[in-house]
């Protein structure tokens, strides 16, 4: 259940692929947080994620949580971007039977979900691959 | 602190139990228990339930189940920690008598889960992920457990079929369990063939939709007069992880469990060589492959081989699930940790008729929530 305030929250990070690199040690956390989880720093520096990474693991959805039934069968991946952070995304412009760990990817803006209830239109980052 | 034993125990048959409400399946469970006890009272209660909000429209379960059990106004507390909740349970009730705080402490669990549609339950259940990015972009938990399935099989050679072999002993166990929500035998190709949920997983590498509740009774020792033989806590330890999988280090390693169990030997002071029997969370097949490596039990990466070679069925080296796990006796998932629980005791009574473990010494029990963001490692033996 996605309301607009808990949806508008996220903007910046789904839309500006906004992270935070903490002061201290240098990892990189998206979401931002407020403390490190590797030195428990507080003082962060705003960043922006990489813009391509490599596949680390992913599946292909065929039963589908509530939203998404029209793009069924879909991939979800977890990608390293060459910054080193991984994230969750969908994989799409893929062949499906083609997808395999390793992968080379790249983000792009796309619309994510429709949120039943509210019916809001829900957008951020899906990878496509590179190179295909 | 003191010494806990668990002194009775009471869990009945699992299952889509459309005529029984919530409050009627886990009273029945928590009288059970009492009455294995033979204790007149108990000084607290506490509830492991998962999403008694999402599930059945309901909250406040201390007050509501202390009450239904006519032992108001003893204190009642919900402890959550996702699926993991009943393990939690059973470790803050341990805690509570440890402590001195409490003499005779009820534990128990409870998940009502068909009260609501398909997709209304694994949207309750997606609520133990990050939802913010993870289920936002469309993942389920059989999606999560899927990816790590992958990296498993991708960097370890862990195979479909010593997957599906998890799945067909555990039904093989659950077989020989009364109250298991499947009293059926399946085969490696039935599960192979069975239909693709999330790549790679099909649905019988997942454990069901249950309804369910399971209690025990605990108390300081020694006990004097107790009507059972009472089974010692050797040790009680909890961990947690990062909730999102993708922030972890290793995607295919358990680190929440490896943590919960170290601390656990060295309380007990065993090693995985001394456990007779182990109860694990097998919510997906993958699940207990991981769990076995991060108890120790196998090296890292070889526990795909433990099901398929026989070391974890009953009559091997150190029987796993032998109540039938997650995926044969049913995850109503509060009350999982719960039942893991009931089954250790019972083997160390040597009850578990059908499917005992000879001469069990030591049994471990192993609940975790989530992908493994937390996971809660107990060690009992004969007192």
């Amino acid at each position: 259940m996605i309301g607009s305030a808990r949806y508008w929250r996220e903007i910046p990070q789904r839309y500006r692929y906004e992270a935070a690199t903490c002061d201290a040690c240098g990892k990189i956390h998206f979401p931002p947080r407020l403390v490190c989880s590797s030195c428990r720093g507080t003082r962060f520096s705003r960043t922006t994620l990489a813009p391509e990474g490599a596949v680390e693991t992913f599946t292909i959805i065929r039963v589908p949580p509530t939203g998404f039934t029209a793009e069924t069968p879909y991939a979800v991946g977890i990608v390293r971007l060459d910054d080193g952070v991984k994230v969750t995304a969908q994989i799409v412009d893929a062949d499906l039977d083609e997808l395999r760990i390793g992968q080379r990817v790249r983000v792009e803006f796309r619309r994510v979900q429709k949120e039943g209830e509210a019916g809001l239109l829900c957008y951020g980052y899906k990878f496509v691959p590179v190179g295909v | 602190m003191r010494d806990v034993a668990v002194i009775g125990v009471g869990m009945n048959r699992w299952g889509e139990l459309w005529e029984k409400s919530h409050r009627r399946i886990w009273t029945e469970a928590a009288l059970e228990a009492i009455a294995d006890a033979g204790v007149d009272h108990v000084d607290a209660l506490y509830v492991g339930c998962m999403s008694g909000g999402l599930f059945m429209g309901q909250e406040h379960l201390g007050a509501l189940l202390a009450d239904q059990l006519g032992m108001g106004p003893i204190p009642g507390t919900r402890v959550e920690s996702a699926c993991a909740s009943g393990g939690l349970a059973f470790r803050q009730a341990y805690l509570a008598v440890a402590s001195g705080e409490h003499d005779i402490v009820l534990a128990s669990g409870l998940e009502k889960m068909t009260d609501v549609d398909g997709g209304a339950a694994t949207y309750a259940l997606s609520t133990a992920a990050d939802q913010e990015y993870e289920c936002y972009h469309g993942i389920t938990f059989p999606g999560l457990y899927a990816m790590m399935a992958r990296v498993h099989m991708h960097r370890y050679g862990t195979t479909r079929e010593q997957l599906a072999r998890v799945a067909v002993k555990n039904h093989a166990n659950g077989l020989l369990n009364p109250l298991a929500q499947f009293q059926s035998r399946i085969t490696v190709e039935d599960v192979v063939r069975s239909v693709l949920v999330a790549d790679p997983l099909r649905v019988l590498d997942c454990s069901p939709i249950t309804d369910g509740a399971a209690a025990v009774i605990l108390a300081a020792l020694p006990q004097k007069g107790s009507k059972r033989e009472p089974v010692k806590v050797a040790a009680s330890a909890a961990a947690t992880d990062t909730i999102a999988l993708h922030d972890r280090e290793d995607i295919a390693w358990l680190r929440s469990t490896d943590v919960a169990a170290a601390k656990a030997y060295a309380q007990a002071g065993i090693t995985p060589e001394d456990l007779s029997f182990c109860e694990v969370h097998d919510c997906f097949t993958i699940a207990e492959v991981m769990v076995i490596e991060a108890l120790g039990l196998t090296g890292r990466g070889k526990g795909g081989e433990a099901a398929a070679s026989g070391m974890t069925a009953l009559g091997g080296r150190v029987p796993v699930n032998p109540s039938g796990g997650l995926k044969s006796k049913g995850h109503p998932v509060g009350a999982t940790g719960i039942a893991q629980v009931r089954e250790a005791v019972l083997q160390l009574r040597g009850e578990s008729e059908g499917r005992q473990v000879e001469g069990a010494r030591w049994g471990l029990t192993q609940n975790m929530g989530g992908t493994g963001a937390s996971s809660v490692v107990h060690i009992f033996t004969r007192a």
